[in-house]
């Protein structure tokens, strides 16, 4: 009896990538259920630079994590390490390092935590920097330990202090401005077709994935056996291009969802309960395609993966953190616009509000719910893309689930602004809650609100109570 | 109904000539109200819904209650019976007050209710529907439906759910699904299983709505039986053709108020009703509407003559 | 291929602990939502409530094992109170949403760093199950393979199977009996509308409650048995996809019937133990090129049977929502 299967652990870390060579990975491209517009992901992780043996006397080693949901080691990336007065280096797709040293003698390591992705963590703050003694005719290993969550055993750094709260308001907002971008779709689906959408969350990683895709692998690079082509077409594309076709393939996937699942569904009268458990199932497939795909490591986009923290009166952020904020600012004004002045954006809220009246008042609503799609998953195949900005991860998006569905309803199911007002809400709760609790258990917050939300406001800060019978 | 009425067209009618004395206008007080609602108010979002300063219910009668799409009856249906709360006003139910009381506790004092939208329990065989009518079963706690102790009362309900079926000729259907019966025949199926409770009010959200005129005659007829039994009917219609043939009284709503109260013969004379009932035949330009994110519920001010 | 091997491997799996574990916890879904229809997206939450009030009474309050299972229920039934209360007056979908954020909850509680004391944090809690094995009425020696047929199960598995298909066909029995009794027909009712039985007397909200209690209870149990095999608990082993396979499992057997929980979970762990034991003894050329193509191998194995629980889940509540062996009709009948 294989007993233990059901529980057994995902695979070991192989830091070997399981994907093929360019060549063969064209044809899987035809095998797979998914249809062309997941071929994208093909051309996914290539194995990283080997790390040379020879060569004078280095320093070395290696920056992994336990990540808790796969209780396996997921090596980290893009993390720079110095060594004073030799030089820097980063951390390859294996997480690995090596920087040569002049000789044997002592050496202080610094690892730039900066560079750390968000939410990875130095498990012992007080040993960085390291002194480190380089013997005769060995090279030596360094370790950083890592863990996810917040930093061990010593308690919170500094307490309350208006430079803190400044700092935790920017990052809420920060997350609150992204989260707004993935729970508008979401509401927007709901109101117009009562579907409560738990796949939406997988739109968020896709946009997050394919944008980390084209970054690498160029427009048709990602098509293996075009790889060779010169930029843009094989080889990466500069992440700003791979954002626009992030954004882009979300879209596909979202109208590809909606007319080949859930349209279907709608005109073969399946209940909404029944599609609910559908999505349920398509975000389980997604996730773990993805997984399959991409792997269980984090990694960085390749542009702009290092940035140093620039100071704004007591706030401390780094420069793509700036834009990409300015940029939802842009593109939620834009959705508001939209929502407020086309014929397109008033006949969406006007299907939300009350489908049977919009569509007795000559309101196309299928193509209504079609756009529907279409924007929302591209929204939230940005947000994806921004989020990316700190982490690129496979299940990044269920990760935020419960965040998304807080900012919802606490906004309102089926309100497009509702989403927005509840998404920066939950952003600057749960990062000033951490003024107070672990940042650990910081989304607790989310269901806290929750709870507190469906207890007093059901109908959320911008509903309205409905009418029964 | 007044004596001049044909007597032999129905059944006896024991509430004849009650309403002989009672002036035909809103608020109007009742020789025997068994239901009275007072200053009920209910907004939607900054919208009123309804409005109704005073309305008695006649003990025993059938009431109509009647106004164009949109006027909130079924708003104000859901306030007497508990689905909806007020923001104000109270509800008596024999003189006690029920304001505040949920909707399953109205039933055990004897008021029930169908809906707009037929509720017939699709996945369970319509004796089951019937069965569930019935009030003070044992068997309905957790831990007495584990012993033996239900299954008399049981048998008892059966036989008086059959009898129900009989009456309201579905016994054929009995082990059938409820899901396979037609439109009509849910509307019997609500109606008979609410009988199961032993209700002294029956109210009806608009009992002949999508149900094929053939059938129309027999629903009338078996809501005329309820009040043959001495039961009080309120039911919401919209359509007068109907209200005229086998109500007693009749309440006109529009815009969430009491426009008007009388016998049929007196509102299908009030101008005040024709207005409105015109009025709402005006759907010019819903689609602005959206605008100011109208409650459906709602009709333009500007249609009220 | 040694396919006599891969169908006694398959064969044995059909009344193995997975089989049993996810029959129980779907019977538990299956009192939310095939009789109430009360949308659980959190199962696991009660899996894991059951598995940590059994851990956390034996090792941090250092009471008695029995004591335990004791509170393995209660802090199910707690569990169901807090989830269930805020939201059961409310529409469907708040549950829904609820449920799936609270199990994700518990889980990130229980491995927090702070409540490691009585937790055991990441590494969860382990030897609290001696007890169990070591009852005098408990007829297997844990060394020794027990064979009948093509069955074959090791000592201590048997005594934990014994117990758990009692438990099991048991609660299914209990469940059965409720059902068929005016207090099931309430629950019925009440899953095909909650208006109509609240106008007809019924309330609705606390026939809900009892009915999230009685099944995160039988969640409970599922999951002290899980743990009790394993010797363990983990906090990691309580994630999302437990619920979604156990949804799986319930709509292939079909919702709403007495036998469909167990059926099912049987349907469902056969075949994944057929389809994992074929790859995994596959030809070595067939093996290789599968590796080289689309890069499965014994690593991955598990992810792709994941995506085929998702795939599975999606096709069978768009085409089948009644299960497998629901009939059509009926299917009909559902017009939500």
């Amino acid at each position: 009896m294989s007993g233990e299967s059901w529980r057994r652990t995902l695979p070991h870390p192989s830091q070997r990538s399981w994907l093929p060579q360019p060549s063969t990975r064209a044809s899987l491209v035809v095998v797979l259920v998914f249809g062309a517009v997941l071929g994208v992901l093909m051309g996914a992780g290539s194995a990283g630079a080997q790390s040379e043996d020879s060569g004078p006397q280095a320093i070395f080693g290696q920056l992994d994590y336990e990540d808790v949901e796969l209780q396996e080691d997921i090596a980290v990336p893009g993390v720079v390490i110095e060594v004073d007065g030799v030089g820097t280096s980063e951390t390859d797709n294996n997480g690995e390092f090596r920087i040569e040293v002049p000789g044997p003698g002592s050496y202080v390591v610094t690892l730039d935590v900066e560079t750390l992705p968000t939410g990875i963590n130095l498990r012992n703050p007080e040993n960085n920097p390291l002194n480190i003694e380089v013997r005769e005719s060995s090279d030596q290993r360094v370790l950083f330990p890592l863990i996810e969550g917040e930093a061990g055993s010593g308690g919170e750094s500094g307490g309350v202090s208006f430079r803190r709260v400044a700092q935790l308001t920017a990052e809420g907002l920060k997350q609150g401005l992204y989260l707004a971008m993935a729970a508008i779709g979401l509401s927007l689906i709901f109101g117009t077709t009562g579907l409560v959408n738990f796949s939406h969350s997988e739109l968020v990683t896709w946009g997050m994935l394919s944008t980390y895709f084209f970054n690498f692998y160029g427009l048709a690079g990602v098509i293996g056996f075009l790889a060779p082509l010169p930029p843009p077409f094989g080889g990466g594309v500069n992440l700003i291009l791979a954002a626009v076709l992030g954004m882009l393939c979300g879209a596909a996937l979202g109208y590809v969802l909606n007319r080949v699942v859930f349209r279907s569904a709608r005109q073969a009268g399946v209940s909404l309960i029944a599609q609910m458990v559908m999505t349920i199932g398509l975000s389980i497939l997604l996730r773990y395609f993805f997984l399959y795909l991409f792997g269980g490591s984090p990694r960085t986009f390749g542009d702009y993966a290092a940035q140093r923290a620039v100071s704004i009166g007591p706030i401390e952020l780094t420069p793509k953190d700036i834009v990409a904020m300015s940029l939802s600012v842009v593109i939620l004004v834009a959705v508001a616009s939209y929502l407020e002045m086309t014929k397109m954006g008033k006949a969406m809220r006007a299907v939300a509000d009350n489908r049977d009246l919009a569509e007795s008042t000559g309101i196309d609503v299928e193509r209504v719910i079609t756009w529907v799609w279409v924007s929302g998953a591209a929204l939230a195949a940005i947000s994806g893309v921004f989020f990316g900005l700190d982490q690129v991860k496979w299940d990044f998006g269920f990760r935020i689930l419960l965040l998304i569905f807080a900012s919802v309803t606490l906004g309102g199911l089926g309100k497009a602004y509702g989403a927005l007002v509840g998404a920066l809400i939950v952003g600057l709760a749960i990062n000033l809650s951490t003024l107070v609790i672990d940042a650990e258990v910081k989304n607790m917050v989310a269901l806290l609100i929750l709870a507190v939300i469906l207890l007093f406001r059901p109908q959320g800060i911008l509903g309205q109570r409905e009418r029964i019978g | 109904m007044t004596a001049d009425q044909p007597a032999a067209a129905r059944p006896a009618n024991p509430v004849a000539g009650v309403f002989d004395g009672v002036e035909p206008e809103p608020g109007v007080p009742k020789p025997d109200p068994v239901l009275v609602a007072d200053d009920i108010t209910k907004h939607f979002g900054g919208l009123r819904a309804v409005d109704v300063n005073h309305l008695e219910i006649q003990r025993g009668a059938i009431t109509a209650l009647i106004g164009p799409n949109g006027a909130g009856k079924t708003t104000f249906f859901n306030l007497l019976t508990g689905f909806d709360r007020p923001d104000s006003g109270s509800v008596y139910l024999n003189g006690e007050s029920i304001t505040r009381v949920a909707p399953h506790r109205l039933a055990s004092r004897g008021m029930v209710r169908t809906f707009q939208l037929t509720k017939a329990l699709t996945r369970m065989p319509v004796i089951d529907n019937m069965k569930l009518g019935a009030t003070g079963q044992v068997g309905e706690r957790f831990w007495t439906a584990l012993l033996p102790v239900w299954r008399r009362q049981e048998a008892e309900i059966e036989a008086k759910a059959d009898a129900l079926l009989e009456r309201f000729n579905l016994a054929h259907m009995r082990d059938e699904y409820a899901g396979t019966l037609s439109g009509g025949q849910r509307k019997l199926v609500e109606m008979a299983r609410a009988l199961m409770t032993d209700p002294t009010i029956v109210m009806l959200d608009e009992p002949m709505a999508g149900v094929n005129p053939a059938l129309t005659q027999s629903l009338l007829t078996h809501v005329k039986s309820l009040r043959a039994d001495g039961r009080t009917v309120i039911f919401v219609e919209h359509d007068m053709d109907v209200v005229q043939d086998i109500s007693d009284w009749v309440v006109v709503m529009a815009e969430g108020e009491i426009i008007a109260e009388g016998r049929p013969d007196d509102i299908s004379a009030d101008e005040r009703v024709i207005d409105a009932y015109l009025g709402s035949h005006h759907d010019s330009d819903l689609f602005d509407e959206f605008e100011n994110e109208q409650e459906t519920d709602q009709e333009d001010p500007d249609e009220h003559a | 291929m040694d396919w006599g091997f891969i169908l006694e491997r398959t064969i044995s799996t059909m009344f193995g602990v997975e089989v049993m574990v996810f029959a129980l916890a779907a019977v538990g879904l299956n009192v939310h939502f095939g009789y109430t229809g009360l949308l659980n997206f959190g199962q696991v939450g009660f899996l894991a409530a059951g598995a940590y009030g059994l851990g956390i009474t034996v090792t941090y309050l250092s009471w008695s094992f029995w004591i335990g299972i004791l509170f393995g229920i209660v802090y199910s039934i707690v569990l169901a109170l807090i989830l269930g209360l805020p939201t059961l007056r409310l529409r469907a979908d708040y549950l829904a949403i609820v449920t799936i954020a609270a199990s994700e909850t518990i889980r990130l509680l229980v491995r927090w760093r702070r409540s490691q004391e009585i937790t055991g944090g990441a590494e969860g809690i382990g030897e609290f199950a001696d007890p169990f094995y070591d009852v005098s009425i408990n007829p297997f020696s844990v060394g020794v393979r027990y064979e009948f047929g093509p069955f074959s199960y090791v000592g201590r598995d048997m005594w934990v199977l014994t117990v758990g298909w009692i438990v099991l066909i048991l609660t299914v029995l209990f469940v059965r009996r409720l059902m068929s009794s005016p207090w099931g027909r309430t629950l019925k009712a009440i899953r095909e509308d909650e208006d109509a039985a609240r106008a007809l007397g019924k309330n609705a909200y606390f026939y809900k409650l009892q009915s999230l209690m009685l099944g995160g209870v039988i969640g409970g149990m599922a999951g002290m048995l899980q743990v009790i095999q394993k010797g363990s608990i983990q906090p990691d082993t309580f994630n999302p996809v437990i619920t979604f396979t156990i949804w799986a499992i319930l709509i292939l057997g079909g919702p709403g019937r007495t036998w469909s929980p167990v059926i099912g979970s049987m349907i469902y762990w056969t075949l994944i133990a057929f389809l994992e034991n074929v790859l995994r003894d596959l030809p070595e050329g067939a093996s290789e090129t599968l590796d080289d193509t689309i890069g499965l191998s014994d690593f991955n194995i598990s992810q792709v049977r994941f995506m085929l629980v998702g795939l599975g889940l999606l096709l069978l509540a768009r085409y089948r929502p009644q299960g497998i062996f629901g009939s059509r009709e009926e299917m009909a009948l559902d017009d939500r």
